[in-house]
């Protein structure tokens, strides 16, 4: 189960609104790498993992993950608060305007709504922990990307925590991935089905 | 910044320390170190939490500090600014 907290992750308190600014970071909420694709990937992983210790890693940065969602969810809507239809126009989110208004809906830059076609659960631990890093690697190169286009350092500022939490996870991701291997069976050489055939995991 | 959001910061601080040392001690859980760190975080961060829902109300529908029913009134984590 989860309990809901009343905070942010991280603050965000954004004074000028930027609708063009608003379109891209959307991304991170329902996109390819975004935020809501990375809480369901490792939450759903989690069942599968032979040892407590990845079970831990999933399940805590599963949940931190959701605090991310909460905090892009808060940045697009922070950036399109109290904005006219014509500034909207102007700034060219006129057509993400026309079905979801000020809402915040989980889609990509370009439009395409969440899929979970863009995560992966198999069911193994070793590919699993492996999309894994790819994932937070990739999660990085697009908050790389939206720093690109981002001079408010109001917004900066939560973009750059949020980079630092990929680079982070990776890190732990990693260090789960030697630990499974580690423990493979010495016969395994070639590191496959360590979730599904137990005999090729040694016993802890 | 008001003092509700300063103690916030704060708070987010601690709570920030604590799912950074969890997430290490995941894959370190020997580090004697890290396990005092997590412990002196923890007491910093129950007695700020406990400070700062007397003063402006709950942080979790699971806080005690919810009498008379103030759940609805505190501010929203994503309305921040509008104060």
């Amino acid at each position: 189960m989860w309990v809901y907290e009343k905070k942010l992750q991280y603050p965000i308190k954004i004074k000028r609104p930027n609708a063009a600014l608003a379109k891209i970071i959307i991304s991170q909420y329902g996109g390819p790498d975004g935020e809501l694709g990375a809480s369901l990937r490792y939450l759903s992983q989690r069942y599968s993992m032979p040892y407590p210790e990845l079970k831990a890693i999933l399940t805590d940065i599963g949940t931190e993950e959701l605090a991310h969602l909460e905090m892009i969810g808060t940045i697009v809507y922070q950036l399109t608060r109290d904005l006219t239809a014509e500034q909207i126009k102007e700034a060219g989110m006129d057509d993400y305007f026309v079905d979801h208004t000020a809402g915040i809906y989980p889609q990509a830059a370009s439009g395409v709504p969440y899929t979970a076609a863009s995560m992966q659960v198999k069911g193994d631990a070793i590919a699993d922990l492996h999309e894994d890093l790819g994932a937070e690697q990739k999660a990085r190169v697009t908050y790389d990307n939206i720093l690109r286009y981002v001079d408010d350092p109001d917004v900066k500022d939560p973009i750059r925590f949020l980079r630092e939490r990929e680079i982070v996870h990776y890190q732990r991701f990693g260090e789960g991935l030697r630990l499974l291997t580690d423990r493979l069976d010495s016969k395994n050489f070639y590191a496959y089905n360590a979730s599904f055939d137990n005999t090729k995991i040694q016993p802890r | 910044m008001t003092e509700r959001e300063k103690m916030l910061k704060k708070l987010s601080s601690y709570d920030f320390a604590l799912v950074e040392l969890h997430l290490y001690l995941d894959t370190h859980a020997g580090d004697r170190d890290a396990l005092a760190k997590l412990e002196e975080y923890e007491r910093k961060a129950i007695a700020l939490r406990d400070d700062y829902e007397k003063n402006f109300g709950p942080l979790s529908p699971m806080s005690e500090i919810n009498n008379p029913y103030s759940w609805i009134n505190s501010p929203w984590p994503w309305d921040n600014g509008e104060e």
